[in-house]
């Protein structure tokens, strides 16, 4: 081919990066044109139903699936006990400790079951309802065991144990520190010491679960459709526990529905779907229904917290001790034990001190097993952090924002290496804080607050401060490694230019509501030069994006979209080389610009990228050494985590005559650096708060004292609906992150990590002057109710609200109310 | 096995059903209707709403065998050529993320401006109460209805 004459751009592209794209996934979305795992149908498929405990811990005596075999449509059912050795176990990757004890985790439980939901049986049948209707056919005979709720109980010497072997519901202690936290402690002025109760949540991902495999071949080949996040772990789990070997896996993730963590899991039904798929030679399908769901799909946070701070009299911060109990629930899932260490680190949060001492220890009862959540152990250390920060300022009578910058690490100071040992790239925590002061009226609405006190008005106002940070895009492999995490946290991406000049981005991330496809197009667009309409994102399905380490901790665009940056630029480089060949000139006499090659000082010839696409591909006359096709893969392993931050404020007004909380105004100014587009990061703020505030003031997972989970479903566990929440005022500082080339901090989780402490502070402040020193969450109306009338009536420390149940269950596992002393305890 | 007749999206159906057969089950394992899902089993989330005979229900609340006769849209049919205002808007506004519980929040949000085309933000938020969504935190769901009433959506 020869060289062509291309007119100048008289303007030149502009950037698609940072610009509010619309969605590219929505035209689907608001269609109902989607493929949700449970929308596939396939020839002679049939569907699984899983007979679950109806006790929270019990010896199985019996299992008698044979009276389900008569049932209409049936067509197989099995115990654990009739699977044999097809019954094998979900895994946990992530043994925090050498000691780290782990037991096993069998798709169907055998000799005991340890909480309600646990699986016992399955029946196969032509159709959901026939299958549902066979699970009550199938005997059991249970020998109950008492149940093991809570987590102080379960550590007592003499406790039942939920798993015989070893014999102990301590799954592991594990230690973290720097500096001489009891040096720092003697030298301080003074102790603060709370103890916080961060409650058990259930993810509630609008889409409930569902699988679907296929068995594709005579050798156990196997294509597994699922509603999962991780479709690459899936697959290596999947070969790791059934044999199968891994290049006889596909594992497909089409459209998900929401997972918040929740689909960050390698579950029971997805190995009993391919096991039972591959026996019977037929596809099988399962889909949770929404009370399953509430049972067995994981549930987060569920921590007792202690946190202590040694502080001078001027609120200087000298050292902090952390000691949790995490729950780990009856069985240990992918990453169950290490989700409370991921917030090991984030304890010390913006601020600078000399000593960390932090202590975690995990804790089996009876119970669902916990796992990540939006936010994975970091929402629950910067509650703790925060909230003892405002209980501090009010001890000290300081504003809690001057507390904070009494503490925090200031502009100049970056990088900086907290106590943690991370070393912080970037961030602007001042000016973060001024614009949220400015949006919200701090001082204003401090002096209705004063205004409001002193009238005595039955309505209160409350002013909550949470100025957070997190360390987000997991993550460094060198770094999981060290913390015993048994695989990397790199990314892949492959970047194609097709013949034809439009582009195809394989990404291994999997995105379930995020948008990659719209972001990412916008990424390549630009370094490509392409329009990203030009651009079409491939994921989710492990024959076309065979790398990938899948999407959570908010490590999509900053370790896979720098993966689809770096390969981008790699077949920049080779299209380089390519052009320069088409314009008979030197490749370092070419500048790439708008999508074309020119030659540098000589306007008029350029090859277009699209034009070097087609000779790549004709391969009729390319240079020497270079092969044909235009495309390049990159893997990118994060040199390190990137720290978003951010400065929120919540104002609620309190009726202290029926405790109901309202939000007046929640303001967040949020830097997560540069921006690949504003619109789907505003809305990932947007849907954080939500799942913060949530916390704060609406969810909590509530078992009985049988063990039985008294939430299970929606109208029990309360999702707020539109009317529950406010809108949203949103703003960003742009302090980019210096440790990857787009300068992006990662914002998935931001929202939902900041937002619970600043409700809760703001809750608190609101009745914090008749004595009440804590109000545990969710604080519902009758909690914060009773906070007020046990602090009125001298309650002292007790005055938290306590547990949400009536008397005779116990609401969250037994913990008892377990707050320092009241406001006398400076 | 009971025989019903009905109108989904616009075309005349005839099927034998069971009568425990909930109406959402019909429309996706039937009528070939996916694009309402099922989110939950209380009626809580609303992710099943569809307009049957002008009214917008819950069609894991109703059993197929109450359908029969009636006039069904899904979000399937919702488009007449072009699309609704309201799913222009939701696009527009960015009201969804996963979009799992976007069918049933537009229909609902149709709805609620048929009888309301100018509401306030109160009157959406309430006018949704039966909608719920895990992604958006409703805010750009607001924000839909609102451009979805500026610009004719109540059609």
């Amino acid at each position: 081919m020869t060289a062509t004459e291309t007119e100048p751009q008289a303007a030149g592209r502009q950037a698609s990066v940072g610009q509010p794209l619309r969605r590219k996934e929505d035209a689907r979305l608001v269609t109902g044109k989607t493929n949700w795992t449970d929308n596939i149908v396939l020839p002679g498929m049939l569907h699984m139903a899983v007979l679950r405990s109806p006790m929270a811990h019990a010896r199985i005596t019996r299992v008698d699936v044979s009276a389900a075999l008569e049932r209409p449509g049936v067509v197989a059912a099995y115990s654990g006990a009739d699977l044999g050795d097809k019954n094998v176990g979900a895994l946990c990757v992530w043994p925090v400790t050498d000691d780290m004890v782990m037991p096993p985790h069998l798709a169907l439980a055998v000799d005991k079951v340890r909480y309600v939901g646990d699986a016992v049986a399955v029946v196969i049948a032509g159709n959901r309802y026939e299958a549902a209707d066979a699970l009550e056919a199938i005997e059991v005979d249970y020998e109950p065991l008492p149940p093991v709720l809570d987590m102080r109980a379960a550590l007592e010497d003499g406790s039942t144990a939920v798993h015989e072997d070893p014999g102990t519901n301590k799954c592991y202690t594990w230690k973290f520190g720097n500096g001489d936290y009891e040096a720092a402690k003697a030298k301080a002025d003074r102790i603060i010491t709370r103890h916080y109760v961060n409650q058990r949540l259930i993810p509630m991902a609008m889409e409930p679960r569902a699988v679907v495999a296929a068995p594709t071949g005579p050798d156990g080949e196997v294509t597994l459709w699922s509603a999962t996040q991780i479709p690459h772990i899936v697959r290596v789990l999947m070969a790791l526990t059934t044999g199968i070997p891994e290049n006889k896996i596909r594992v497909i993730a089409p459209d998900v529905g929401g997972g918040f963590g929740s689909k960050l899991q390698f579950y029971r039904e997805e190995i009993l779907a391919v096991q039972i798929a591959n026996m019977l030679g037929r596809p099988l399908k399962w889909t949770e229904s929404r009370s399953e769901n509430a049972q067995v799909t994981h549930h987060g946070r569920d921590q007792l917290q202690e946190i202590e701070l040694a502080v001078t009299n001027e609120g200087k911060i000298l050292g902090l001790r952390v000691d949790l109990l995490a729950n780990m629930g009856a069985y240990l899932h992918i990453i169950t034990p290490g989700t409370p260490l991921l917030g090991a680190f984030m304890y010390n949060a913006i601020y600078k001190m000399e000593a960390l001492d932090f202590t975690c220890t995990g804790v089996f009862t009876n119970t669902t097993p916990t796992d990540a959540y939006r936010g994975a152990g970091r929402p629950e250390a910067t509650f703790a952090i925060e909230r003892i920060m405002d209980d501090l300022a009010a001890e000290l009578g300081v504003d809690p924002l001057v507390l904070r910058e009494r503490n925090w690490i200031t502009h100049d100071e970056f990088p900086y290496t907290s106590i943690a040992g991370l070393e912080y790239d970037s961030g602007n925590y001042e000016a973060a804080t001024a614009r949220a002061k400015e949006m919200f009226d701090y001082d204003g609405l401090r002096r209705e607050q004063q205004q409001r006190r002193e009238s005595g008005d039955p309505v209160q106002l409350g002013i909550g401060v949470s100025t957070f940070t997190e360390m987000c895009g997991l993550a460094p492999s060198r770094i999981l490694s060290s913390l015993k995490y048994v695989a990397g946290g790199w990314e892949h991406a492959t970047v194609r230019v097709l013949p034809t000049g439009v582009v195809e981005v394989v990404t291994g991330t999997s995105p379930h509501g995020q948008g990659h496809a719209t972001a990412w197009s916008q990424i390549a667009a630009d370094a490509l030069g392409v329009d990203p309409d030009a651009v079409t994102v491939i994921h989710g399905d492990t024959a076309s994006s065979p790398y990938g380490m899948d999407t959570y901790g908010s490590r999509s665009l900053v370790v896979g979209g720098m993966a689809v940056v770096a390969a981008a630029e790699r077949v920049v480089d080779k299209a380089k080389v390519i052009a320069a060949h088409m314009l008979e000139a030197d490749p370092d006499d070419l500048e790439f610009k708008d999508g074309a090659f020119g030659v540098k000082g000589s306007p008029g010839s350029s090859k277009t990228i699209q034009e070097v696409a087609f000779a790549a591909f004709t391969a009729h006359d390319l240079p020497d050494g270079v092969e044909p096709t235009l495309q390049a893969n990159s893997t990118i392993d994060p040199a390190t985590f990137s720290y978003p931050h951010g400065t929120h404020l919540c104002a609620v007004e309190v009726d202290t005559e029926t405790g109901m909380t309202k939000i007046r105004k929640y303001v967040c100014v949020d830097d997560i650096g540069n921006v690949v587009n504003p619109m789907i990061v505003e809305g990932q703020v947007h849907g954080g708060l939500a799942q913060g505030i949530a916390q704060a003031l609406y969810e909590e997972a509530v078992y009985d004292d049988e063990g039985n989970l008294v939430t299970g479903s929606l109208v029990d566990y309360l999702v707020p609906a539109a009317p529950d929440l406010p809108s949203f005022d949103t703003d960003r500082t742009v302090t980019p992150s210096t440790t990857n080339a787009l300068g992006v901090k990662g914002v998935g989780e931001a929202g939902c990590i900041a937002s619970t402490p600043a409700v809760v502070n703001a809750v608190v402040d609101a009745v914090r002057q008749f004595g009440v020193q804590d109000v545990r969450m969710a604080c519902t109306p009758e909690r914060v109710w009773r906070a007020i009338q046990e602090a009125k009536a001298g309650g002292g420390g007790a005055a938290d609200g306590g547990d949400r149940a009536a008397e005779g269950t116990v609401a969250y596992g037994g913990a008892q109310t377990d707050s320092t002393a009241g406001g006398a305890s400076a | 096995m009971v025989r019903i007749a009905l109108s989904v999206d616009g075309q005349q159906r005839e099927d034998e059903v069971e009568p425990r057969l909930l109406l959402v089950h019909y429309l996706r394992e039937q009528a070939g209707k996916v694009g309402t899902p099922v989110g939950c089993d209380t009626s809580n989330c609303g992710a099943c709403t569809v307009e049957m005979d002008g009214q917008t229900v819950k069609s894991c609340s109703v059993l197929a065998v109450q359908a029969d006769g009636a006039e069904i849209t899904t979000i399937e049919g919702l488009a007449n050529g072009e699309w609704h205002q309201v799913q222009k808007s939701f696009k527009e506004c960015h009201g969804l993320q996963c979009g799992y519980c976007t069918p049933g929040m537009i229909m609902a949000a149709v709805d609620l401006l048929k009888e309301n085309p100018d509401p306030s933000e109160e009157e959406i938020r309430d006018g949704l109460e039966g909608n719920l969504c895990r992604c958006t935190g409703y805010h750009n769901i607001v924000k839909s209805v609102q451009h979805a009433a500026a610009n004719g959506g109540a059609k």
